[in-house]
Order: C-alpha cells, then sequence, then structure tokens
C-alpha cells in the first residue's frame, strides 16, 4: 500500500493541484502502484477543482486494476463528499490502519 | 423586513486571477475568524465563496485578465453577504444538469453551484445570471 499524505492544508491553488494531479498519476501510471490512500489529516479545506482531480486519479486507478482508498478526512470536507454523492464513487476509510484492513 | 446593520464592508474589482481573488476572499475569512464564526461556518462561506469566485474569474470572464470581477461583502455579528459579478454573458442556473446522477457522477466538474446551494442559507443569481449572492445566517 502507497500512502500519500497532504502537507497542504488547503488544497485549492490551481498550480498545487496541478502539480497534485501530475505526482499522483505518475505514482499509478509509471510507477504502477496498485493500492493507494490518500490521507487527508492535515487538510482542512478542499475545493471543487481537487474533487474533479481525484474523480480523475480513481479512474485511472481502476483502469490500472488498481484500488484507491482516502482516510482521515474531517467532518466538513466529508460534508462535501456527501452531499455531491462522492462518498458512493470513493472507498472513505476513518483512518490508515482502517484502510489498510480494507486493502488485504 | 428589517434591514440588517452591517459593520463590516468591503468593495472591490479584481481582474480575473484566481489568486487575487483568493487573497480577497483569505481577508473575508480572517474577519470571520475574528469574529469567532464556527469552523463549521466558515468553512461554508471559504468553500461557496470560492466556488462562486473560480466560476466568475474561469467560466463568466474567461480567465480574461482584462475583464474585471465586482466583490462585495457585508458582514453584521450574524450574516454574511457576498456579491460577486462577472463581465460575461451569464448562464441559466436552472439549466445546470444534476451532478449526484449516477451517469455525471465521474465528471470532474459541475458541482460549482450545488455546493454553494448546499453550504450558504440563500444563493441568488441575478440579472443575466452573472451576478451572485451569497448569504450565510450564523449557527452559532
Amino acid at each position: 500500500m502507497t500512502v500519500v499524505r497532504f502537507r497542504n492544508q488547503k488544497i485549492v491553488e490551481d498550480i498545487y493541484i496541478q502539480e497534485l494531479g501530475q505526482e499522483l498519476f505518475r505514482l499509478v501510471e509509471a510507477d504502477g502502484r496498485q493500492r493507494l490512500l490518500l490521507d487527508f489529516a492535515a487538510v482542512d479545506f478542499l475545493s471543487s477543482a481537487a474533487l474533479g482531480k481525484l474523480i480523475t486519479l480513481d479512474k485511472k486507478m481502476k483502469a490500472h486494476g488498481g484500488t484507491l482508498k482516502l482516510s482521515n478526512i474531517r467532518p466538513e470536507i466529508y460534508e462535501v463528499f456527501a452531499i455531491t454523492k462522492l462518498n458512493r464513487l470513493f472507498d472513505i476509510r476513518k483512518d490508515e490502519a482502517d484502510a489498510l484492513a480494507a486493502f488485504l | 423586513m428589517t434591514e440588517e446593520k452591517w459593520t463590516w464592508q468591503c468593495d472591490r474589482a479584481i481582474p480575473s486571477d484566481a489568486h487575487l481573488g483568493r487573497r480577497m476572499l483569505d481577508e473575508v475569512l480572517d474577519r470571520l475568524e475574528d469574529l469567532h464564526w464556527s469552523r463549521r461556518d466558515i468553512f461554508a462561506v471559504h468553500l461557496a465563496v470560492d466556488e462562486a469566485l473560480v466560476n466568475a474569474i474561469s467560466h463568466g470572464n474567461g480567465s480574461d485578465a482584462g475583464k474585471r470581477v465586482q466583490f462585495s461583502c457585508r458582514l453584521s455579528p450574524q450574516k454574511i453577504r457576498v456579491e460577486i459579478t462577472d463581465e460575461g454573458p451569464g448562464f441559466d442556473p436552472q439549466a445546470l444538469p444534476d451532478p449526484t446522477a449516477p451517469e455525471r457522477l465521474d465528471f470532474p466538474g459541475g458541482r460549482g453551484v450545488m455546493l454553494m446551494r448546499a453550504f450558504m442559507s440563500r444563493v441568488e443569481f441575478q440579472d443575466r445570471g452573472n451576478h451572485v449572492v451569497l448569504e450565510k445566517s450564523r449557527s452559532s
């Protein structure tokens, strides 16, 4: 399992989202990572543009036969996933341990 | 209807630059923090206003730096009102497709207006759709 822990509290700036997308896509396409966990513990804000990047990442993972999970999402941000029904698209876990157990 | 007693206001016109828009938004959020608005309410305002600014800058003004976005903010002890106007052709917010429909769930965009409506107390598009009023009543 590859764990990505975001350092930026606010995933909103366009440049950051672009770079983030490129790095994550590289992990999947170039490095062939099959199990990816995105840890949102340090993130207190997420824009809909960032959500779009996550959706694209999820598609890439699935296309490569891999699995993406998200964890440690704050209640306010989880509400965004719930309102947009993206909690049905993404596999969201409470924490890293929960995600690891789910990968097994 | 009782007129709101605004205790702070700002009116700006900025070029269509997302970075400038976010700096302006940060000033507003700092005000809310100073007034001890809850984290949840500040998150709601942050998300909704950010979406509205991005819409105005990118969709309304086509990210054309020569076009401006008018931004006004009013704060009272219990309410915030933000009005954003772009120079674009406008749009019909009633005609937006439902981003939660199963066939659209994995589309990367199209959620901004929905999130604005979900997190603010009032969202109203005026004129040709290039002017939006966002209001949030403080929850605590």
